[in-house]
């Protein structure tokens, strides 16, 4: 790892401006960030970290019913605090990594990273859900930008997520035994005006929504909507552990799973 | 190089840390705890696991000074007073939940934290809590049994595999 100076800010506004510096970096849990540095494949001269920031962590509800998920809050937290209010969101960050990872790990930095096979870009995107930084918010469907990318400026913060409750959802996730990440993961959600489908894991272009099977279900909440469709492989993930059309092939098989779950 | 401070094992601890200087190296190199392995330093195999503030935590993938004034607790700390093995020791011995042990502070470290949460785990969320923690040696089983039994529940009803 290189050297870089270590700041610990308290408030978010001393964070950003800490931020505005040249080739500062944010750190929210490490659990992605701290292996990139240790290959040298990100070298900050600055890092700050946002764990001290009590602002930024916990969970309630606004007044208009929708979820606020600080940036800052732990998967693990998510886990055993929405098992409840959306338990569908809970079993996501319940699954994630293992139980060291998700003690550290921060839905705030599962977003920015947007890895083409993280768990939360399919759970934020499959739900109607706000992104809120400290200078704006930024609608779910416009903020992955493909693999590793977002909308996010750099230096900007996501402090909150905000998430409207859908009236049934679940993730269907066939986990990549040695990374714990996802091969393919599908979050359907069903909201009063339609279905949400979103699917990680699989497209060379990060998250995406699977909008035929969003119609199909929008007309027919039912696993057999889905029998006629098809994904096509052409932009899909080819790897060791699997190839395009094996990807595609799951996508349908996880999605059905999902209804049938939800 | 920035001063931090925090409580490792009960002792109140003080050490000089660069911004890189991760907690398993301020644990090991510092202070000369070398019971923390570092298995991969990738953040795969859990031979690092301690506790920060009562979780469970990869101490390679922390920085020393987000530890800053926490309650740190490693392998060094679980021993009872009179220096005895404690309940999940002796039961990772008497099952032979190790064979090298070179990954068992980890698994002892996850485990405590299982039980603290989970006083009666079933097989199946004790081999689920436990995915993080990788063991070359031992095929799993044993240490499955190790953490069962350390939970007080009858191993006879363990089927064997
Ligand atoms: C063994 C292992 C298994 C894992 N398995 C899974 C899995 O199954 N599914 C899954 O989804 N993930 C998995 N992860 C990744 C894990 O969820 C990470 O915690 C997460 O991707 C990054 O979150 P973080 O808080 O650790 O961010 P960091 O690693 O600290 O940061 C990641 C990036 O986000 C930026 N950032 C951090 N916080 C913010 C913020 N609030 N606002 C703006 N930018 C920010 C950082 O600058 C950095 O670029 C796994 C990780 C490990 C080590
Ligand atoms: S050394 Fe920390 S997880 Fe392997
Ligand atoms: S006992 Fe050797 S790695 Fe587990």
């Amino acid at each position: 790892m290189y050297s870089f100076d270590f700041l610990r800010p308290t408030t978010l506004a001393e964070a950003a401006e800490a931020l505005a510096r040249d080739e500062a970096l944010a750190l929210g849990g490490g659990q992605t960030l701290i292996p990139t540095l240790k290959q040298r494949l990100a070298s900050p001269s600055v890092l700050v970290s946002l764990g001290a920031i009590a602002e930024m962590k916990g969970i309630c509800r606004n007044d208009a019913g929708q979820i606020c998920i600080g940036g800052g809050t732990t998967h693990a937290t998510v886990a055993a605090e929405l098992a409840e209010s959306y338990p569908a969101m809970a079993a996501l960050a319940g699954q994630i990594g293992d139980p060291a990872v998700r003690n550290r790990g921060t839905i705030g930095g599962s977003l920015a990273n947007n890895d083409p096979a993280a768990c939360y870009p399919a759970g934020v995107l499959g739900s109607k859900s706000l992104i809120v930084t400290n200078t704006r918010e930024i609608a779910v469907d416009d903020f992955f930008q493909g693999m590793f990318t977002t909308d996010l400026e750099s230096g900007e913060i996501i402090t909150e997520v905000r998430v409207a409750v859908p009236d049934r959802a679940n993730y269907q996730k066939f986990v990549q035994p040695a990374s714990r990440f996802a091969m393919v993961g599908v979050f359907v959600a069903q909201y009063s005006d339609g279905v949400r489908v979103a699917v990680t894991g699989a497209s060379q272009d990060g998250v995406f929504r699977w909008t035929e099977a969003e119609a199909a279900l929008s007309a027919h909440f039912d696993a057999s909507a889905l029998d006629g469709l098809s994904v096509a492989a052409d932009d899909l993930i080819a790897d060791l552990h699997g190839s395009a059309e094996y990807r595609a092939h799951l996508i349908k098989v996880m999605t059905a799973r999902a209804v049938k779950a939800a | 190089m920035t001063k931090v401070t925090m409580t490792v094992n009960g002792k109140t601890v003080s050490g000089e840390v660069e911004g890189r200087t991760l907690l398993v190296s301020f644990l090991r190199e510092t202070l000369h705890l070398t019971g923390t392995h570092v298995g991969c330093d990738t953040s795969q195999c859990g031979a690092c696991v301690v506790h920060v503030n009562g979780k469970a935590v990869k101490s390679c993938a922390l920085f020393a000074q987000e530890a800053a004034d926490a309650d740190v607790r490693t392998i060094e700390g679980m021993a009872n007073a009179d220096g005895s093995l404690s309940v999940i020791q002796q039961a990772f011995q008497d099952h032979h939940g190790l064979q090298c042990g070179f990954c068992t502070p980890g698994m002892v470290m996850s485990t405590a934290a299982l039980l603290a949460e989970n006083p009666k785990p079933t097989e199946t969320e004790v081999r689920h809590y436990l995915e993080g923690n990788l063991c070359r040696c031992t095929g799993y089983h044993n240490i499955v049994k190790a953490v069962l039994a350390a939970s007080g529940q009858d191993m006879d009803q363990i089927a064997a595999e």
